[in-house]
């Protein structure tokens, strides 16, 4: 049965706007849904019903019904936990910060919390938001809703799981290579990455500082349209956020793509692409040029390129931004250290998982003396080239389209002995993340096993308005049923 | 062909406490990722400008307004020890140097 907890938070904001359900109800419907299927999926880490609910009976008690409210207003929410919040246990999917409770929020749940957002909890993700299926949790992998034996994707694999499982409406994710847009494919929901800069880091736990972003998962783009409206904007926390006036994103949404520029990524469709992926994203390219779109085929010449040059510079960055967890000032100590370099040592050696410490490791090789010019230096310049890359394509088009992931979910244990194998899930998504665009993956079809298609439209810096614009009217021509069969039975 | 590399040197340069298995297996694995990594150069001209962040900010500044910050107490919650309002640390100097 379909419950409140399924259905968009535009159609539930305006309901609650007229009156025809409370905020607490909505509250009711998301936190039983919890009840009934997260100890299958296990998409959180922490839940917070109180704050919840408290929550949701001040907006009850303060907002007369009719009033104009923002679209976020009672809207159940979780949160990767990676994004700060205060008072409220942070993990970063990692033994290191097992009992971290921050003294502060980051600037994405100030905003959201300002606008009337109800926290149902934070969300299992890859240890500080590293891999691409959600395996290297040091709590537990969390199980895709379509399959439970399946992986969500990752690294934001909670946060998306979440949204398909109906646990929540709309989460928000981080999005360093692929992490908000590969789970979102993975899980059958709506995953946007933000320009860079657009959404505020601060109170993001750093990965890679000139990679990371803040991002949405919903179950429709008019959704991460209006999740994106409140999470733009300028803050001076954070020295790389950018100039941008605030906006409604849901302008526009509904003008279609008639004579919109689109451009096929031939890399996209090469070998190592599943059949299925492949062909469901053809389709909608054809219903793409059927609803009036001029398409053409266009080439990302250095994506493989790309690949390799982000396992140089996300690595590096966090081989030095992961340099804090040193056992002093927060987090895990291990007990025993002979001196404080040993302490620091034995510390790190015990609180991190093999996927960090596989990273640490190679960015601090990338970074030492030798090393640097023919690792970290050839990597950025690498980085250049994608970014002429894009800059060709967007000359001639509006949009890209590729598949999102090569692949759909594929099984818990299948890939974690093989890093490469791993790596390789996210060859389509890294190239935006190195040239700062924004991407969206929405859902395309399924492929023969019944598991979602995740399709990938990119724009240039700053062509959210457009990016959205098409994705809806593809969105809304496809018309896709995106239940996943867990619930049949909820 | 795989990249060679030095473990104990790069662990400890990273302050990595590692076993014996995690070396071995760290060693084969971060070859092979190098050596794909390493295919950056065939790319990377001279010719070709570094990038480090795709958007290029500089100088960025707030106005120059004091804000209230984190109190003590909060910044020090979650110190694995205190006292005395500052965090404790093994003995980092001899006492009688």
């Amino acid at each position: 049965m379909t419950e409140l907890c399924d259905r968009t938070a535009t159609e539930l904001a305006g309901k609650l706007r007229a009156g025809e359900i409370t905020a607490v109800e909505l509250a009711e419907s998301s936190l039983a849904r919890v009840e009934a299927v997260d100890d299958r999926v296990a998409a959180f880490l922490t839940k917070t019903p109180q704050v919840a609910l408290e929550r949701a009976a001040e907006l009850d008690a303060y907002l007369p019904t009719g009033a104009p409210q923002s679209n976020v207003a009672g809207i159940p929410l979780a949160l990767k936990d990676v994004l700060t919040t205060n008072g409220i246990r942070t993990t970063a999917g990692s033994k290191m910060l097992e009992t971290y409770v921050p003294p502060y929020d980051c600037t994405a749940w100030t905003r959201l919390s300002g606008a009337g957002s109800v926290l149902i909890g934070k969300t299992n993700c890859d240890e500080f938001a590293m891999g691409s299926s959600n395996e290297n949790s040091a709590y537990g992998p969390v199980h895709n809703p379509w399959d439970l034996d399946a992986v969500p994707g990752g690294s934001s694999g909670g946060s998306a799981a979440a949204v398909a499982a109906g646990e929540v409406v709309w989460s928000l994710g981080t999005d360093t290579g692929g992490s908000v847009r590969q789970p979102a494919a993975l899980c059958g929901v709506v995953g946007l990455k933000p320009t860079y800069g657009l959404v505020s880091r601060y109170g993001l736990i750093a990965f890679a500082s000139s990679l990371d972003t803040v991002g949405t998962f919903t179950r429709s783009t008019r959704d991460a349209a209006a999740l994106l409206s409140v999470l733009a904007g300028k803050d001076h926390r954070d020295a790389t956020s950018l100039e941008e006036a605030p906006r409604d994103y849901t302008e526009g949404l509904d003008e279609g793509v008639s004579g919109l520029r689109v451009g096929v990524v031939a890399e996209g469709f090469g070998p190592g692409v599943q059949t299925d992926v492949a062909g469901s994203v053809r389709a909608a390219v054809e219903r793409l040029a059927s609803l009036g779109a001029e398409v053409g085929e266009v080439t990302l010449p250095h994506t493989d390129y790309g690949l390799s040059a982000y396992y140089l510079i996300a690595p590096s960055e966090a081989s030095s931004n992961l340099a804090r967890y040193d056992g002093v000032r927060f987090g895990y100590r291990a007990e025993g250290g002979t001196d404080v370099e040993d302490m620091m040592s034995r510390t790190r050696g015990a609180g991190f998982g093999p996927e960090v410490k596989r990273r640490i490791m190679l960015g601090t090789y990338s970074l030492s003396a030798g090393y640097y010019d023919a690792y970290y230096g050839q990597a950025q310049k690498v980085r250049t080239l994608i970014i002429r890359d894009y800059d060709a394509a967007f000359a001639n088009y509006d949009v890209l389209v590729s598949p999102t992931s090569p692949t759909t979910a594929f099984k818990i244990g299948e890939r974690t002995d093989d890093p490469m194998a791993m790596y390789l899930s996210d060859v389509f998504t890294i190239p935006a993340n190195l040239a700062g665009v924004p991407a969206i993956s929405i859902p395309s079809g399924f492929d023969a096993a019944g598991l979602p298609i995740g399709l990938q439209f990119t724009a240039p810096v700053l062509g959210e308005s457009t990016l959205l614009r098409a994705a809806h009217a593809l969105e809304t021509d496809l018309g896709l049923d995106l239940r996943p069969p867990l619930l049949a039975g909820v | 062909m795989p990249v060679e590399i030095d473990i104990d040197h790069v662990a400890k340069l990273a302050r990595l406490a590692l076993s014996e298995d995690e070396k071995q297996r760290l060693r084969t694995q971060l070859g092979l990722i190098l050596e794909h990594a390493a295919k950056v150069g065939e790319v990377a001209a001279d010719d070709v400008e570094p990038t480090a962040y795709a958007i290029p900010r500089s100088n960025v500044l707030r106005p120059d307004v004091p804000e209230p910050s984190i109190p003590h107490a909060a910044a020090m919650q979650n110190a694995p020890e205190a006292e005395g309002g500052r965090f404790k640390v093994v003995r980092i100097v001899d006492s009688d140097a």
